[in-house]
Formats: structure tokens, C-alpha cells, sequence
């Protein structure tokens, strides 16, 4: 491999992606060495993480679930990948912005943003229907890697206001072969911007496999070529997560740039409800995965210490059916819909045109009520 | 009074705005020591710093990207795409991300921020050099689309597009660069607002940016046959003046629109298009347009050909059914 020289290499080389990721826990639960490298996230914040896990899995389902009632149009699913989301959540504080992908729902919940507001884009209520100011947290976006230069641009516009903000986005594998991830990892090593890019590399990018998408050693190499830390983490350890995210966003706030952190794990379900992953995978390649699942992994760690126990586990279970059965009331029936937000939000001001149409729209709508009544 | 050339203008305009907002950023490629390949944004780095006048990495949708973060962190970008032809990598920002943020979020987020684009033709420019793209931004809604024809406009519109609170798309007419006027800069046109530049009772002809000047020699050499044109500067394509220019067709009863972009699905059929629905029963005759052909942007040695003319707007005026005689080009066999 091709040795790169670095403007500070003593800075980046911690972050130098190592050949194999890192890990806290191997699948079994059980603590590996190879962590040496970054600090153990506390026993309080590994217990929170696997509340927030838990959670995060119950919402899933109950969020997958409604797809089927026809409550939501459609849902992309992140089960198995409960590690990453969790940990890009609880490694950024208020003041710190999240910038999320479609799939992110999970992230967003352990953000603190309501479930049924996350849901209401998958609902058909609006595009985004969380207040992204309020959470600190970006639309969640689907043209891919699109986010990744706002998230450059604002950690830039964070660190010109000395706000002492750091700035976490979110891609997948497939998001790493467009243009725009490749503009923003540059864009903000160049301004040297507080933002941590975290990529999920779940496998697949709809049907296509990483193979498809890239060659290189590792998705976190490509840092490597912009001269920025890179590091790859076993996306299943949730120990591992978190204290690489933790080491990340100290590492971008003390002015180094930005980091690449590739998570390796899986997407268990199909890219949305209306996928067909028969048509492309064995169940043969997801079974092994079944066995690598994060929230088990901390499970066991926890309990080995003596941090969890059956009580603790029934109470949680109890909140996490507590919590998708509001979710399931909230997302139970049809919100009124008015035609007016048709025209809504398109400038800061209506147009006149926009008023014009408004006002035909309103007299068609009227038309149409009065001969529904005759 | 100065005479002063659009660059200078659009220099000046720069420079108050920077004066009087903390928040307004210029970047872009080229813009900081070299001030820009048109020279727009000559000596604001050294005037403002490095901090609000700044160099970026060669990337156009990098660069709308990054502003669209810039945006959200309360900063007011203004960013300079180099030619018109070398915006199209930042298409998807604007579309997808620019236009679009303040819908998405009902409100909470927007991307105000001013996306100066040298545009158009008649300057000699090779292969994609360039370009007229007013339409593709035009039917974006969330976009403002503003474009100057004079010195004085430019100042005022950019002034004027760096305080909306929405994003504006700012086509400066490459020709015009460094024409001239002796004029007192300040502020004056508005976004939205179309200005009568000539007033006639003829013929009403529609222009923007680039075609205003044929249409105003048009409009001179018309008068010398007696004919009366009321001559319409734009200004702003989106919002766009309906009320201006419907008032100018119910009272001329004619029109003629003209833009350099080739004709079809252009701004200039849009605007062919309002006049008939507003206008029909004050027409004496069909709108028509004189545009660019539909084909790629020229050549240089082809360009005088394609470039809509002040010879190309008095026919098209001509043909106004001032006798009644059916406009022969469109029968068949002719």
C-alpha cells in the first residue's frame, strides 16, 4: 500500500484506518484487545446505549409493522444495524448536529425527536415533519450523499461562530461511490470542519453489493486520498461504536478535521417493506449475521458485569411495548389535510402566481364539495 | 456621477453588502487573490479577509453544498459559479437541496444565498464557455431567478438578491460585463418588478438581461418606420411581472418576446403562453418569439447567426398582422 505523507501525521495517524476494525467485544459478548486504542465508553453510558438499542429495535419493528397496515408508505428498516445508530446519536450533544439518511429513523429516536413526528415523511404528511432546528438534526434525506456537504457547510459555519458544535452525518456504502461524498469529505478537510462522516456499511446498496461500489481495502481508506483520520469499527460492537464516535467528535472539536469512520455491519431486513431480497442474497449470508447481533453482543457484556439483570431486562421490554404502543396510537388515524399547505413553504413569501393558483385551486376544491353534496 | 462597468457594479454591490452584513460570505473558484475570471470579485479578499472572501476546491456542487450548510449555520452565502456551462455538476444541490429546504421544513430551514452565474452568449466563448440556462432554473420552484441588463440594475438587483430570504439565481450577462454607464449606484429595481424601459402604444416587446439591448435598437430603429414599441426589461424572471406586462399587451394588443436560449420550452414560450391566456381578446395578433435556435450554443464564427437580433425582433414586429394577410411563414408549403 502506498505510504501517505500527511501535513500532520502524528495528528491522523490515530486515526489511520487499521486493518482490521476495531473491537471491544467479539460477537459472543466477550472483551477482545484490539480496543486498546480508544477508551471505554462508562458503564452508565453502555447501559443508556443498550436502553436506547432496545428501544430503537421495538420502534423499528412497530414502524415496519405499520407498513402493512398502510399507515406508513413505505419504511427502509435499520435492524441489526442498532450499534451504529445509537452510538451517532449518544456521541453528540444538544448543541451538535445530526444529518440522517432515510434509513436513520432509530438515530433520530435516541436523538430525542418524537417517533410519530419522525414517521410523518414515511406517513405522507410532509416531507419532514420534526422541527430540524428545535433537534439540531437535518431533514432526513434521500438523494444520497447530498447531506454530506451541508454537513461540511455547517460545521464550518459552527466553527466560524467558536460555537464548540461538532456535526455527525450519516451514508451507507452505496452513498460512498456518488460525487458529493467525495466533494464533502474534501470540502471539509480543506476548511478543516468539526464533522464526523460516519458510514454504515451495511452490504448493500439496495441489490447491489459493495463489491459493486468499490475495490479499495476499506470504505474508510477513501479518507486516506483527502488527507483526513479514518478508522474502520466493528458496526455490530456497540462498545467499539461508541468509543470511536466518542474519540471522533473530541478529535474534530480540538480543530484536526473531519474523520471517516466506516462501520461494518449488516442490513438484516430488505432495503424498505417493498424489497425482495430472495432476489439477491441466500438466507444462507444473513443467518451468520443473525449471530453478530449488537444488541445481544452488549447484552451479555452487560449482564458479565453485573450491570443488567432479569429485572432490569423486564422493565425494558415493558417500556419498549409501552413505547410502540404509542407510537401505534399515534400513528392511528388520518390527520386532517389541507389544501392550502399545497402552497405553503415555497418562498418566504407567496408569489402572486402561487396566490393565483391558490385561489383556482380553492374555487375547484369548493366545486368539486358542492357537487358531492347534490 | 462615475462611469462605472457592470463587473464594477457587481464589485460594489458585493462590497456593501459585505460592509453592512456580518454574515454575507463570498466563495466560490477563482474568487479570492485572482477576484474572479470576470473580475467580480477583485480585492474583496483583501478588503474583507480571507474568512469573508475565500477560494474553495474546484467543485460546483461542493460548493452549493457546502453554502447550503453555510446557510443553515445563519451565514448568507454568495457564491460564484465560474460560467454558466460549469454549473450544471451543482444541479442536484440547487434542485434537490436549495429550492427545496424551506418546503421540506415548513419553514424552520431555509437556504437564502445568491448563485451568481456568468451567462449567456456573445462573447466569442469556445465550447462550453457559453450557455443560456435561465429556463432550468426558472421552472424550479423555490428559486428566484434574476438577471440585469444595465449597470445601474445589476447593483441594485444583486443588492436586492442578497437581502431575499430565498435563493436567488443571479444570471449576469457575460457580454455585458464590461459595458459602461455614468451612473449614481444605489438601490432601486426590485425583484419581482419589471421595469417599462420604452413606453409605445404599437408593439410591446418582452426582454431580459442579455436581449434587452437588441430589443432597445429594435425599438429605435422601429420608431424611424413610425412604429411605437413599449419595451419591457424583466429583470426578474421568477417572480415574474405578470401585472407589467399584462397592462403593456391589453394596451398595445401585440407582442413580441425575445430571450437567446433556444425556443423551445423556454422562458419566452412561458411568457408567449401567460400573455394568451391573460390577453387573448386584446390581441390583434399571435405573440411571437425571437429566440435562439434549437441546437447546441454555437461556435464563435456561427454566433451572430444565433443570437437573437435587432434585425430578427423588426421582422418578427413586422409580422404583427398589421394587414390582416395570414403570417405566411407557418403555411404549409411556404
Amino acid at each position: 500500500m502506498t505510504v501517505v505523507e500527511s501535513a500532520q501525521p502524528l495528528l491522523y495517524q490515530k486515526f489511520l484506518p487499521a486493518d482490521t476494525a476495531v473491537q471491544f467485544l467479539d460477537p459472543a459478548g466477550r472483551p477482545v484487545i484490539s480496543s486498546a486504542r480508544y477508551a471505554r465508553p462508562d458503564n452508565q453510558r453502555l447501559v443508556a446505549m443498550y436502553r436506547k438499542m432496545v428501544l430503537g429495535r421495538r420502534f423499528d419493528e412497530q414502524a415496519a409493522a405499520l407498513t402493512k397496515q398502510g399507515r406508513l408508505a413505505v419504511y427502509p428498516s435499520a435492524r441489526g444495524q442498532e450499534a451504529c445508530q445509537i452510538a451517532a446519536a449518544m456521541c453528540l450533544r444538544t448543541q451538535d448536529w445530526l444529518f440522517p439518511t432515510y434509513r436513520d429513523s432509530m438515530a433520530l429516536a435516541a436523538r430525542g425527536i418524537d417517533p410519530v413526528e419522525i414517521l410523518g415523511m414515511l406517513a405522507g404528511d410532509w416531507h419532514c415533519c420534526y422541527d430540524p432546528k428545535l433537534h439540531h438534526t437535518a431533514p432526513q434525506c434521500t438523494p444520497l450523499a447530498t447531506q454530506l456537504l451541508h454537513a461540511a457547510g455547517l460545521a464550518h459555519a459552527l466553527s466560524r461562530r467558536a460555537t464548540g458544535a461538532a456535526v455527525l452525518a450519516l451514508c451507507g456504502d452505496g452513498a460512498t461511490s456518488e460525487g458529493d461524498f467525495h466533494e464533502a469529505l474534501n470540502f471539509a478537510a480543506v476548511f478543516r470542519a468539526p464533522v464526523i462522516f460516519l458510514i454504515q456499511n451495511n452490504g448493500f446498496a439496495i441489490s447491489v453489493p459493495l463489491a459493486r461500489q468499490s475495490v479499495a481495502p476499506s470504505l474508510a481508506h477513501k479518507g486516506v486520498g483527502y488527507g483526513i483520520g479514518s478508522e474502520q469499527v466493528d458496526g455490530n460492537d456497540p462498545v467499539a461504536m461508541l468509543g470511536v464516535l466518542d474519540e471522533a467528535r473530541g478529535y474534530v472539536l480540538a480543530g484536526n478535521g473531519p474523520v471517516i469512520v466506516e462501520a461494518h455491519t449488516y442490513r438484516i431486513s430488505g432495503h424498505t417493506n417493498a424489497d425482495d431480497p430472495s432476489r439477491y442474497r441466500t438466507d444462507g449470508e444473513v443467518t451468520p449475521w443473525l449471530a453478530r447481533d449488537p444488541i445481544r453482543r452488549l447484552e451479555i457484556h452487560l449482564r458479565a458485569q453485573g450491570l443488567i439483570d432479569d429485572a432490569y431486562a423486564a422493565t425494558l421490554a415493558a417500556e419498549a411495548e409501552g413505547l410502540a404502543r404509542t407510537v401505534r396510537a399515534g400513528m392511528n388515524g388520518d390527520k386532517p389535510v389541507d389544501l392550502d399547505d399545497l402552497f405553503r413553504h415555497v418562498y418566504a413569501e407567496p408569489t402572486t402566481q402561487l396566490l393565483e393558483q391558490q385561489k383556482q385551486a380553492r374555487a375547484e376544491l369548493a366545486g368539486e364539495l358542492e357537487e358531492d353534496a347534490q | 456621477m462615475t462611469v462605472t462597468t457592470m463587473a464594477q457594479a457587481l464589485n460594489s454591490a458585493l462590497r456593501d453588502a459585505l460592509d453592512c452584513d456580518d454574515s454575507v460570505v463570498v466563495f466560490g473558484e477563482d474568487v479570492g487573490a485572482l477576484g474572479g475570471v470576470f473580475r467580480v470579485t477583485d480585492g474583496l479578499a483583501e478588503t474583507f479577509g480571507a474568512d469573508r472572501c475565500f477560494d474553495t476546491p474546484l467543485a460546483e456542487s461542493g460548493i452549493i453544498g457546502f453554502a447550503v450548510g453555510m446557510a443553515m449555520g445563519g451565514f448568507r452565502p454568495v457564491v460564484e459559479m465560474q460560467f454558466d456551462a460549469f454549473a450544471y455538476p451543482a444541479f442536484e444541490q440547487i434542485l434537490s437541496h436549495v429550492a427545496k429546504l424551506r418546503n421540506r421544513t415548513r419553514g424552520v430551514l431555509s437556504a437564502p444565498m445568491v448563485i451568481r452565474v456568468p451567462f449567456a452568449g456573445g462573447i466569442g466563448g469556445v465550447e462550453h464557455h457559453c450557455d443560456s440556462s435561465e429556463a432550468y432554473y426558472a421552472h424550479t420552484p423555490g428559486l428566484k431567478v434574476v438577471t440585469p441588463a444595465t449597470v445601474a440594475d445589476a447593483y441594485a438587483l444583486l443588492r436586492e438578491a442578497i437581502d431575499d430570504p430565498d435563493p436567488v439565481v443571479f444570471l449576469e450577462p457575460k457580454r455585458l460585463y464590461f459595458s459602461r454607464a455614468d451612473v449614481e449606484l444605489g438601490r432601486g429595481a426590485k425583484i419581482g418588478q419589471a421595469q417599462v424601459v420604452r413606453s409605445g402604444t404599437d408593439v410591446t416587446v418582452v426582454a431580459y438581461g442579455p436581449s434587452v439591448e437588441p430589443a432597445t435598437q429594435a425599438a429605435a430603429a422601429a420608431a424611424e418606420e413610425g412604429r411605437d414599441i413599449e419595451l419591457i426589461d424583466l429583470r426578474s424572471i421568477v417572480p415574474f411581472d405578470d401585472e407589467t406586462v399584462t397592462a403593456s399587451v391589453r394596451k398595445t394588443g401585440r407582442c413580441v418576446v425575445v430571450q437567446e436560449a433556444p425556443g423551445f420550452a423556454g422562458v419566452a414560450a412561458e411568457i408567449a403562453a401567460r400573455i394568451q391566456e391573460r390577453c387573448f381578446h386584446h390581441l390583434a395578433a399571435p405573440v411571437l418569439r425571437v429566440v435562439g435556435y434549437d441546437v447546441p450554443y454555437p461556435a464563435p464564427k456561427l454566433e451572430r447567426w444565433y443570437l437573437p437580433s435587432s434585425d430578427r425582433i423588426l421582422d418578427a414586429v413586422d409580422r404583427l398582422q398589421w394587414d390582416d394577410d395570414p403570417d405566411t411563414r407557418w403555411v404549409v408549403g411556404a
